[in-house]
């Protein structure tokens, strides 16, 4: 008489499809009560594993969320300050970098993504949005060329043909505006020489812990910020000119708001990974109760059968 | 009559604070902001920047940005900002030294800019860092000679 066991079943559709380790299925057949043994600590290992890779995340994120909210300041009083040039100066305001072009052929898309994988959806996410636009802006004839930050990225633009003009990996979890930079200036120069006539950035908004989100935001040409109007003010004195000081500002104004969307796309990659991780720790411990759910009826079902053999040969 | 001052750098808010007086390096030349300045904006280029405060002068070092002046408030954008004191004077002599290094290499016309801006930039670390030792010499635990 032999013992079927229960089979382990789909419980949940957040299984980590990431841990090959952990979609284990118990077999059809009678496992053997050592293998089982086997298999809990495997996955107890695996458990332990996920478990220390969420309080790293945790960690990381709680830093990388201090640091974007440390950007805010100088990007918000950048923002001000662009504001209250744009109500001050009025329509004298012109510049290359602030005129929307007539006929848009090329785009430039940075794509920012994590270098690693591990965080749920969020590389699908960002480079699904990323294609949309992509289609989307070649069925309108337009060309796209592609920058991205981040490994995930990078491999992707090469796996899809796409063209590829500049890439950073290896950024780390805090990095510096001057790291950036090389892609800021590329898509500055573009914009400015006529490579590009729009330029957008694609990354992961972080809106809580528990969500991020993908999000295209225009680069360029730059929409200065709407300011509330309290009548008409005196312009500035600019030094040395006007020209000058946007030639200046402005170029600052599109790094700024591109390092901020990378601090961005970091503090969600963290949050991603550890809700991620988390999940995979619960599954592990699901797996484990089970497990031994399954070890226990195996040797009972042993016992049983030893015993029964047993009383079996006494009788005779 | 003091009036606000803010320095903030892309990476953190370096100074908020009551302010009577600053020096500025602006790209048209050295300037002091006084409160109820007219509406001003400049780009400032590396170099000293003076906060007075009830008598006392506070030395920076900044290695370039922009300066919004308004009236009662006074915004500096600096690509970065340091308090004197925070300034690590070996790091900023190797840096010197380097730049030097690779001024003398001279390879292409963007390398050399480069060298150069860097350079200035050390330098004006350096003698920041200086003044605000000449202040307040002999302190314990110097041990940079």
């Amino acid at each position: 008489m032999g013992l079927i066991y229960q089979t382990h079943t789909r419980r949940r559709d957040t299984r980590p499809y990431f841990l090959p380790l952990l979609a284990f299925r118990a077999r059809k057949s009678m496992a053997s009560l050592r293998e089982i043994r086997r298999r809990v600590r495997s996955v107890k290992n695996v458990a332990k594993i996920t478990k220390a890779m969420e309080m790293v995340s945790a960690s990381k994120m709680r830093r990388a969320q201090r640091n974007t909210q440390a950007t805010r300041p100088y990007a918000e009083r950048m923002r001000t300050v662009m504001g209250e040039l744009t109500t001050r100066a009025g329509q004298q305001l012109a510049h290359p970098l602030l005129t929307q072009r007539a006929d848009v052929r090329r785009i430039g898309l940075v794509i920012v993504t994590p270098d690693k994988g591990l965080c749920g959806a969020l590389v699908t996410n960002v480079l699904r949005t990323a294609s949309r636009f992509v289609l989307e802006q070649r069925r309108l004839g337009r060309e796209v060329e592609v920058l991205t930050v981040g490994k995930k990225g990078r491999d992707f633009a090469v796996r899809t043909h796409l063209p590829l003009v500049a890439e950073i990996t290896g950024l780390g979890d805090s990095p510096k505006l001057i790291d950036v930079l090389s892609v800021a200036t590329n898509v500055i120069n573009g914009f400015s020489e006529g490579r590009y006539d729009e330029v957008f950035v694609v990354f992961t908004a972080f809106v809580n812990t528990l969500s991020q989100k993908p999000e295209r935001r225009r680069l360029l040409p730059i929409e200065p910020p709407a300011q509330p109007t309290g009548g008409a003010r005196v312009d500035y004195t600019y030094e040395p000119g006007q020209g000058e000081v946007l030639n200046a500002l402005l170029p600052r104004f599109v790094e700024v708001q591109l390092y901020q969307t990378i601090l961005e796309s970091i503090a969600s990659e963290h949050s991603a990974r550890m809700a991620a991780m988390r999940n995979a720790t619960d599954n592990a411990k699901e797996l484990v109760r089970d497990l031994t759910l399954s070890a226990n009826k195996a040797r009972q079902a042993a016992i049983t059968k030893e015993l029964a053999e047993i009383s079996a040969g006494s009788l005779r | 009559m003091p009036f606000r001052l803010e320095i903030v750098t892309a990476e953190r808010i370096v100074l908020s604070d009551e302010v009577d007086q600053i020096n500025v390096p602006g790209a048209a030349g050295r300037m002091g902001i006084l409160p109820r300045h007219e509406p001003l904006l400049t780009s400032l280029i590396p170099g000293e920047l003076d906060i007075i405060k009830n008598g006392e002068r506070t030395p920076f070092a900044i290695s370039g940005g922009f300066m919004e002046v308004l009236p009662e408030h006074v915004t500096i954008l600096a690509d970065t900002a340091e308090r004197a004191d925070e300034i690590d004077e070996a790091r900023a002599e190797a840096a010197r030294r380097r730049a030097e290094e690779l001024m003398r290499e001279r390879r292409s016309d963007q390398e050399m800019l480069l060298a150069e801006a860097q350079l200035r930039r050390a330098m004006v670390r350096l003698s920041v860092a200086r003044l605000k030792r000449g202040g307040r010499r002999a302190g314990p635990g110097g041990g940079l000679e």
